[in-house]
C-alpha cells in the first residue's frame, strides 16, 4: 500500500482516537486535513488549529499542526487573537454544536460580525456527547436527551442561518456521509478571506442515536444520505415538500467584505504603525 | 482481484460503516468485531469503505492492469494485453 499523504497531518502516536465506534468526527477530521493538503502554501508550520471543549474539540490533539485546545466555547476568541497577532497564519477553528452555539454563542456571532479571517468548522452531532447526552441548542425538536427525557421542546438553532445573519462571509453545510462534498466545502471555506463557517453534520451513535433509537452508525449515515438535499435542488422544492427531516446542504452564502485583520491594520497605521 | 486491501486492526473499532456501505458485501466483521475481507473476488474497487472509515483502519488500492506482450496463436502475431496481478 502507498501510505496516504494525509497521514502526515496526524499525530501517529495518538491514534487510534478516543471517539466512540462509528462516531462521525473522524470522518470530518480527515476531510479537514485533506482540504488543507490541497491548499498551496498551507503547511504544518503556518496553519493553526484551535478548538474548544467537547468531543469534536478533541480533534486538535490528533492533528499535527500548531494546535490549541482552549476553554469551553472560547475557541473563536483565541483564534481571533492569533490572527491579529500574526495575520500571516492560517487559522482553523474546530468546534461542536454545544461549544459553538451555547457556551460560545456570543463569541460565535461576534466573530461573524467582525468578519475575522478564520475558518470555523462546526461538528454538529445534535447533543452534548462528552458529558453524557444533554440536549444542546441544536438538538432537533422532539428528540430525546438526558435533560429532555420526553423529547426536546426547545426550538433548535440553524447555525448556518445564524452565521449568515451575524455577518459571516462564507456559510456552507455538509454531512459525514457526503465526504467529498464536505472536503470541497471546507476547501472553499479555506479559500475565502473572512469568516468562513462550515457546519458538518456528524452521527453520534452513543449519546444521540442510541437514546433516540435510530440504530447503528451506518443507519445514521444512511439517514443523512436520504434526507440531505443539495442546495440547488432544495431551492426548486415547493414548501410542502420541505417537510419531515429534509434539510439542505451546500454553499448557502458568500460575500466579500473587509476582514478584521485588514481593518485592524488601518488602525495600526493611523496610530503610527508598529515599529 | 481488482483491489488490494490494507487493514489496520489496531485502529478498527468495528463500527460496521464500511461493511454497511460496501455495495458488494465484500467486508464483514469477525468474532472480535474487527473488519476483514470476506469476499475479495466481489470487490469492484469503489473505495467507499476507505472513504467513510472514521478510524482510518481500512485502505483500498486499485490494482492497475499491467500491459503484457503475448503471442496470439490464432493470428500468429504478438499482441498487448492488460493483465491484473492475482
Amino acid at each position: 500500500m502507498t501510505e496516504r499523504s494525509y497521514e502526515k497531518f496526524f499525530r501517529q502516536n495518538r491514534l487510534p482516537h478516543l471517539w466512540c465506534p462509528g462516531c462521525g468526527n473522524g470522518i470530518v477530521m480527515k476531510a479537514i486535513v485533506q482540504a488543507v493538503e490541497k491548499k498551496l502554501g498551507w503547511t504544518q508550520d503556518n496553519t493553526i488549529i484551535v478548538s474548544g471543549i467537547g468531543c469534536s474539540s478533541r480533534a486538535s490533539g490528533y492533528m499535527d499542526f500548531d494546535t490549541l485546545h482552549t476553554a469551553h466555547g472560547r475557541a473563536i476568541p483565541f483564534a481571533t487573537g492569533i490572527k491579529l497577532a500574526n495575520p500571516k497564519l492560517n487559522v482553523i477553528v474546530i468546534t461542536g454544536d454545544g461549544d459553538c452555539t451555547a457556551i460560545g454563542g456570543n463569541h460565535f456571532i461576534h466573530g461573524c460580525r467582525r468578519n475575522v479571517d478564520l475558518t470555523v468548522i462546526l461538528f454538529n452531532n445534535n447533543i452534548y456527547g462528552m458529558t453524557g447526552g444533554q440536549a444542546s441548542p441544536m438538538t432537533p425538536l422532539g428528540k430525546k436527551a438526558t435533560t429532555a427525557p420526553y423529547g426536546s421542546i426547545d426550538r433548535p438553532f440553524d447555525a448556518c442561518k445564524l452565521a449568515e445573519a451575524a455577518g459571516a462571509t462564507y456559510v456552507a453545510r455538509s454531512t459525514a456521509f457526503h465526504v467529498q462534498h464536505l472536503t470541497k466545502m471546507i476547501e472553499d471555506g479555506l479559500d475565502n478571506r473572512g469568516f468562513s463557517f462550515i457546519e458538518a453534520l456528524v452521527q453520534c451513535p452513543t449519546a444521540y442515536g442510541r437514546r433516540n433509537k435510530i440504530g447503528e452508525p451506518a443507519k445514521m449515515m444512511a439517514w443523512m444520505r436520504d434526507n440531505a438535499i443539495m442546495k440547488s435542488a432544495w431551492d426548486k422544492l415547493t414548501d410542502d415538500k420541505k417537510t419531515g427531516d429534509k434539510f439542505p446542504i451546500g454553499l448557502f452564502y458568500r460575500a466579500e467584505t473587509e476582514t478584521y485583520d485588514e481593518a485592524y491594520h488601518h488602525v495600526i497605521e493611523l496610530a503610527g504603525g508598529a515599529k | 482481484m481488482k483491489s488490494e486491501f490494507t487493514l489496520k486492526p489496531e485502529r478498527c473499532k468495528g463500527c460496521g460503516i464500511c461493511v454497511a456501505f460496501c455495495p458488494r458485501q465484500v467486508l464483514a466483521l469477525d468474532t472480535l468485531g474487527k473488519v476483514y475481507v470476506a469476499n475479495h473476488e466481489k470487490c469492484i474497487a469503489c473505495g467507499q469503505c476507505e472513504l467513510r472509515c472514521p478510524d482510518y483502519a481500512i485502505f483500498m488500492d486499485k490494482k492497475v492492469p499491467k500491459k503484457v506482450q503475448r503471442f496470439d496463436e490464432t493470428t500468429g502475431l504478438s499482441i498487448t494485453v492488460e493483465e491484473v496481478e492475482k
